[in-house]
């Protein structure tokens, strides 16, 4: 092992990589003759972006900004502060701990039909749609967190007769810190899916996964590859955001220290 | 002045385990004086540490009574009485030295003027002054431990209970703590509680040696040092040094029984 | 006991919330019907109504019961309308998925860690795959797939499945490989091992329980793509796309029986991974110390 890459390999090479595929992908297209309607090349599809941007803008304010973030934000308050109040009360623990876990491996996405019944078209019910899905992760990964402290922790406090919120905000929360921006992390990504499948069971005339279906059916291809490109932009922004925070909240997790 | 600080008589605590009760403790009679360093010595399972978190009202007898500073041991904790110092160091890692030492006075209600002045005070005692800005996982495990020192000296308790502090420690390090622990010692006048399973640092430290032995765990053998305050590393060689481990280890082996 | 009875008592909690929660919600209904018909119901005809409706906004947990009942058991297995049937559809698509996952997972690991080069360059493109919303891909999935000659939806549906899948088992793959400690290494080393063979002795041993622990996972993110799979790309059977059909029906019955027989899927290829995950670790004697 030659010791830490420098950050010029570390953002060179993927970057490259991803270049490299690009020129790939137009030369194949190019030189094959792929039709538009099944695959259109980089450089079609960057035309398609800056055609529509208007159209991109409307979609982009009405999934995620409306329906992801909201329901993101919304479902991991909900999931932190239902974690503190079970966390209170050993019985509730008990018992919704193991309920929690089994949800949070179910297909949650399933009720996206359900929500858009309840809450109609608008970016309402994918904002619900977002909360149900969001709430599990956080939750489960909240508590989690909270039981994390190892005994000597919980003693040292109880010698100082510490009350249960001190205990609570100088040991139990910093310690879960991590475990909550594992359930963050998990939150960001499902909130654009969950967003975008609950336009698919109906949505108004805007909205990325709207635009995608009809866009399919009109064989507008490469409108349909820009929003991708928008949406994967959107997650890879908003999961970075999130592992930003992370660093500078839970800089002295032993994970975090690189560098240091 | 030779006032009772702890005093414990018939203590008894049995453990119900699945494989039947385990009597960690058994008819434990014992008086600790105002000033005393009283060392605990014993083989794994003699019920040491047990005894010491008894003291801080970390574990509760099954029988028998105990006093601290002439009130209950759950009293004396609500009263802040002792600093605890535990095994490994326990330093939280979101916190910088000098954080983790205010945070008991943060607990315990201090002015930030009085907080910041004790920090700085004992900072200078166990020698770490110059490091309070930094974070716990750039110091060594010895510095780690003489900053839980200072966490327990922070405040106003006269009991010190130390649970094997340097137990994880190299030799060479240990003796120094040692030596600093002496001078500490006699210079704040604690009433000092001290688990070790060393010979020779018990020896060294103590005014009391209390030996100690399992199954079920009772004092074995009590003896008072006839060793001067004032100790230099080089005691260690004296006939009277030399005489006293002696003692401790005989007491250790007719407890012992050899069935492990 | 001790530990079951916390959980039945939440259960039923839930039970009783979902209970009221359709009598709520299912009573603007009832009390329309009323003023239409220019009755004025008791309170027992409310509440009987509430529970037995059709299109209840909030179908009582005895009617999704029936509902999924009737769709199991008296459903011919071949019958469109059977939930088997779709289940087995979405199940294959999650299997093929699945396979997929592992097979992938393991690879990029064994390249990630094997070469520095890999590592900087996969590793970052790794987490974005995931950051990417798989739904937004999936009709692009489909209509590629189609070109290259894939006949059915099977293919498209095992591809986005494994998508979701791969990621977890590359993880935990990585942790794994990378487990064995500088002395375990330094060990292998004294004896003059060549890289192969310590590829083959030390690190891929060591990451069986890594492999194990991460299917769980890996299984239930298949199934969630398999059912996304279906609803984008105008799937006519599996679960996602019954729940698309209920959607679309504005049929409630059908949405809940197919979020149910799902969750019950889910359940069942978790609770079959955790089996083979036990029995793994067992032969492996872990878990004994």
């Amino acid at each position: 092992m030659t010791g830490q890459p420098s950050l010029f390999l570390r953002i060179g090479l993927p970057l490259g990589f991803g270049i490299a595929v690009l020129v790939l992908w137009e030369l194949f297209v190019v030189g094959f003759n792929i039709p538009r309607a099944i695959l259109p090349a980089p450089s079609e599809i960057w035309a398609a972006i800056q055609r529509s941007t208007a159209i991109l803008w409307v979609d982009w304010v009405q999934t995620v900004l409306k329906g992801a973030l909201t329901g993101l934000l919304i479902g991991a308050v909900a999931g932190f502060v239902a974690a503190l109040a079970i966390d209170r009360v050993d019985f509730l623990r008990r018992g919704l701990l193991p309920v929690a876990n089994f949800v949070a491996a179910l297909p949650i996405v399933g009720v996206a039909p359900i929500m858009v019944m309840w809450f109609g078209f608008d970016w309402q019910s994918k904002a619900a749609v977002v909360v149900v899905m969001v709430f599990f992760p956080i939750l489960v990964n909240t508590l989690a967190g909270l039981a994390a402290t190892d005994r000597m922790q919980r003693d040292l406090m109880r010698t100082y007769s510490a009350s249960h919120a001190q205990t609570l905000t100088k040991l139990r929360l910093p310690a879960a810190m991590p475990f909550v921006f594992n359930g963050l992390k998990i939150s960001a990504t499902l909130a654009l899916i969950g967003a975008i499948v609950a336009e698919y069971f109906g949505s108004p005339t805007k909205g990325m996964g709207f635009r995608i279906s009809t866009e399919v059916g009109r064989l507008g291809i490469d409108m349909v590859w820009a929003e991708i490109a928008v949406s994967a932009l959107t997650g890879t922004v908003l999961y970075g955001f999130v592992v930003l925070i992370e660093r500078w909240v839970t800089f002295w997790h032993p994970s975090q220290r690189r560098g240091r | 002045m030779n006032r009772s600080v702890i005093s414990a008589s018939d203590l008894s605590l049995t453990f119900q385990t699945n494989d039947g009760p385990v009597h960690a403790l058994k008819d434990v009679s014992l008086d600790i004086h105002k000033g005393d360093f009283v060392s605990f010595i014993g083989p794994s399972g003699c019920g040491k540490t047990t005894f010491l978190r008894v003291m801080a009202d970390l574990e509760h007898p099954t029988g028998g009574s105990i006093t601290v500073n002439g009130v209950s041991a759950a009293e004396a904790r609500r009263n802040r009485a002792y600093g605890y110092v535990f095994q490994a160091a326990g330093l939280y890692p979101w916190r910088t030295i000098g954080g983790n030492i205010r945070l008991p006075l943060e607990i315990m209600g201090y002015s930030k003027a009085d907080q910041a002045e004790r920090v700085a005070r004992v900072l200078e005692l166990v020698e770490l002054d110059g490091f309070e800005k930094k974070f716990p996982w750039q110091l060594s495990g010895g510095m780690q431990q003489r900053a839980s020192i200072a966490r327990a000296l922070a405040f106003d308790a006269d009991i010190l209970l130390m649970d094997e502090p340097f137990g994880a420690l190299d030799e060479i390090v240990r003796d120094h703590l040692n030596e600093q622990l002496l001078a500490l010692w006699r210079r704040t006048e604690k009433t000092i509680a001290f688990v070790t399973h060393s010979i020779p640092e018990a020896v060294y430290l103590s005014t009391k040696i209390v030996v100690m032995s399992p199954r079920p765990g009772r004092i074995s053998d009590v003896i008072d040092s006839p060793l001067p305050k004032e100790r230099p590393l080089e005691i260690r060689d004296t006939p009277e040094f030399i005489e006293i481990a002696h003692r401790v280890r005989d007491g250790l082996r007719a407890g012992h029984g050899y069935d492990d | 006991m001790r530990r079951f009875g916390p959980v039945l008592v939440v259960v039923l909690t839930i039970f009783a919330i979902w209970y009221v929660g359709s009598f709520l919600m299912n009573r603007t209904w009832v009390m329309d019907q009323a003023a239409r018909a220019g009755t004025e119901p008791g309170f027992t005809e409310v509440l009987r109504d509430t529970m037995n409706q059709d299109r209840a906004k909030l179908p009582a947990p005895h009617q999704v019961a029936a509902e999924l009942y009737d769709g199991v058991v008296n459903k011919k297995v071949t019958s469109k309308r059977s939930l088997v049937y779709h289940g087995f559809i979405t199940f294959q698509a999650t299997m093929a998925g699945f396979a997929l996952g592992i097979i992938a997972g393991v690879a990029l690991a064994v390249a990630i860690v094997l070469s520095r080069f890999a590592d900087l360059t996969l590793m970052p493109w790794a987490i974005i795959s995931q950051t990417i919303p798989v739904v937004a891909l999936a009709p692009m999935i489909v209509v590629l797939a189609n070109a290259a000659g894939a006949g059915s939806l099977m293919v498209p549906k095992a591809i986005i499945a494994g998508y979701l899948g791969f990621f977890p088992i590359l993880v935990s793959m990585v942790a794994g490989l990378r487990s064995p400690d500088g002395m375990q290494l330094d060990l292998l080393r004294t004896y003059g091992a060549s890289p192969g063979q310590v590829f083959w002795k030390l690190r891929l041993p060591a990451s069986l329980p890594y492999f194990f622990a991460s299917l769980k996972i890996a299984v239930a993110a298949s199934l969630v793509g398999a059912i996304v799979g279906e609803l984008p790309t105008g799937a006519i059977s599996g679960l996602g796309a019954r729940m698309l059909i209920g959607s679309q029906f504005g049929n409630p019955m059908i949405m809940w029986s197919a979020l149910f027989a799902a969750a019950i899927l889910a359940a069942l290829l978790i609770w079959i991974v955790s089996g083979i995950e036990k029995i793994a670790v067992r032969t492996m004697g872990g878990g004994q110390t």
